[in-house]
């Protein structure tokens, strides 16, 4: 028989009634790094376990579409020799870099919520912790490549300037932010219908044409004249021009004259646009997920 | 006068049961005039109150609820309507498992599952020695939990759960997996728990372990609250005890084991 509750001891809790597992979405995941650097330690050992070649599959990925491209598109369809298009490789990897950094994100991010669900079904945590997570593991894998990509840009006789380090900010700023937007609505989508997580694919396949990596941004002012502004409109396509403009246009023989011929006018204003835009849409993004966050774990089959 | 622990107030739970999926299924559905999905309440306008210290027996058939209160009191669901507030830090096992990661190894998750509780790296240093020898896994420490026994798996959720300084205490179905001597350690270390003044919610079919661990008793049915008040009055209005249960001849016989562990260990 249990002794009564009379008879024991009560501990005196030092805390308000609240509902439990109050939930402030990104602002709880910045305040427990700690988890969210586990986690994130999780998925990088995770996302290609049992695999063979591990990790070298984040590279073997970009640096396949990185031969395909420059083979067909550069030589065969004759890119290379396109009007104003030096140095066509170093165009081609320095899209390529970054447009993966973002496919990456949204990718693993759409798939991050359904691959936890072990986890999200039996405790309670920011579930926003799992897309950022994705994103974070997508800047790390970031690191290798951007170090191949300086290496590559010196040996083609680089000429770094003043706006290097801050056009590269400014382009790991707007994909990080959309990125993780776009993964947070799309995990969150993906649990109730498992076909998001197909569409993400048929995406992807149109971001790596929508944006100036395979062809220069010079081919869209030819073919949309006036017009070109609608093409800046998309984030991605500002982030890969800051990413040619930090690496691609020094390698070139009149980086000056590459600036001004081959980049949009006003591409900071661009820049900024869309980054400011991206942290818009993460809000928004941030807004739909705490909505409908409470039907998560009983959708997770 | 002891202070409120768990107020769960006019609580609704609803679940959507989908019948069909694809646009396939659903036209084929609509065609042919069947429903598409219908919802069914998990829990249907639940109150009652928790004071600290207290060690509750939450009981019913399955599929009345059970789990679905504790999920809502842990914070993995919130209700649909209702409000549920709770005081301090919660640890337990919801459904038998703790959520591990079938990939990471026993000892990784030791760490993720502390730090989802909100233990700092140190601090599940500190408790990481009596959490392993709780558990009693030996070398299996090292291997990816997916390969674990459901027997190991809550073996570990059990221990996180146990070590984890909690001023609630939440314990669903744990000794419906554990070896008998594991059973019994699990008892003793909740009456430990029970004993130092923490609040604890124990959903159990064994009367025999209820009526030891709880001085008060919860009855869902159906997702309602029939029944709230003394252990073994509790015990009688679901028919647990008595040998002439309604219901089949084997689940009579397994109330009965189940009531003869609770007593015996």
């Amino acid at each position: 028989m249990a002794t009564g509750v009379d008879e024991r001891p009560v501990r005196i809790v030092d805390a308000p009634l609240a509902p439990p597992a109050e939930n402030l979405g990104l602002f709880s995941v910045f305040k427990r790094r700690y988890l969210l650097k586990l986690l994130v330690q999780r998925e990088i050992s995770g996302r290609y376990s049992n695999s063979i070649l591990g990790v070298f599959w984040s590279y073997i990925n970009p640096l396949t579409q990185f031969l395909v491209y420059w083979i067909f598109m550069g030589e065969i369809m004759g890119m290379s020799d396109a009007k104003g298009m030096e140095n066509y490789p170093v165009h081609l990897f320095a899209g390529l870099v970054i447009v993966h950094f973002f496919t990456e994100t949204f990718g693993a991010g759409t798939r991050s919520l359904m691959g936890n669900k072990g986890l999200l079904k039996k405790m309670a945590m920011p579930k926003e912790m799992f897309p950022v997570a994705s994103m974070l593991v997508s800047l790390y894998h970031l690191v290798p490549a951007t170090l191949i990509l300086v290496v590559v840009c010196v040996f083609s006789g680089w000429t770094p300037s003043w706006d290097t380090i801050p056009a590269f900010l400014l382009a790991l700023g707007i994909v990080m932010a959309l990125g993780t937007a776009l993964a947070l609505v799309f995990s969150l989508a993906n649990v109730f219908f498992r076909d998001f997580g197909s569409a993400v694919n048929i995406l992807t396949n149109y971001i790596r044409f929508g944006v100036p990596m395979m062809y220069p941004f010079t081919m869209i002012e030819g073919a949309l004249g006036d017009k070109s502004w609608i093409y800046l409109l998309n984030p991605i396509s500002d982030a890969v021009l800051l990413f040619q403009q930090a690496f691609w246009v020094g390698v070139t023989k009149n980086p000056e004259q590459t600036a001004a011929t081959n980049m949009p006018d006003h591409l900071w204003m661009w820049g900024l646009g869309a980054f400011g835009v991206s942290l818009v849409l993460l809000v928004i993004a941030q807004l739909i997920f705490s909505k409908h966050e409470n039907k998560i774990p009983e959708r997770l089959t | 006068m002891t202070a409120d622990s768990i107020v769960v107030d006019g609580v609704t739970k609803n679940f959507t049961l989908r019948y069909h999926r694809s646009i396939k299924d659903i036209t084929v559905a609509k065609m042919k005039g069947r429903a598409v999905s219908n919802t069914f309440k998990a829990l249907d306008d639940v109150t009652f109150t928790i004071k600290q210290g207290e060690s509750v027996g939450l009981m019913g058939l399955n599929g009345s609820g059970k789990s679905t209160l504790l999920k809502l009191i842990s914070g993995v669901m919130r209700p649909d309507q209702g409000v549920v507030k709770t005081r301090g830090q919660i640890a337990g096992l919801i459904a038998t498992g703790a959520g591990f990661h079938p990939q990471l190894s026993g000892r990784e998750n030791i760490f993720l599952n502390a730090a989802i509780y909100g233990l700092s790296a140190e601090e599940t240093a500190e408790i990481y020695d009596d959490v392993v020898n709780f558990a009693e896994l030996g070398d299996h420490l090292n291997s990816p939990v997916g390969n674990y026994s459901s027997g190991q798996y809550s073996r570990l959720g059990f221990s996180v759960a146990v070590h984890i300084d909690s001023d609630i205490f939440l314990a669903d179905e744990v000794l419906a997996v554990g070896d008998k001597p594991f059973k019994k350690k699990c008892m003793e270390k909740m009456e430990e728990i029970r004993d130092s003044g923490r609040t604890v919610v124990y959903v159990s079919h064994a009367a025999g372990s209820v009526k030891r661990m709880c001085d008060r008793v919860i009855c869902l049915e159906k997702g309602r609250l029939v029944f709230d008040g003394d252990v073994d009055e509790g015990i009688e209005y679901l028919h647990y005890g008595e040998d002439d249960a309604k219901g089949s001849v084997a689940q009579r016989k397994l109330d009965a084991a189940d009531s003869a562990l609770g007593a015996e260990v």
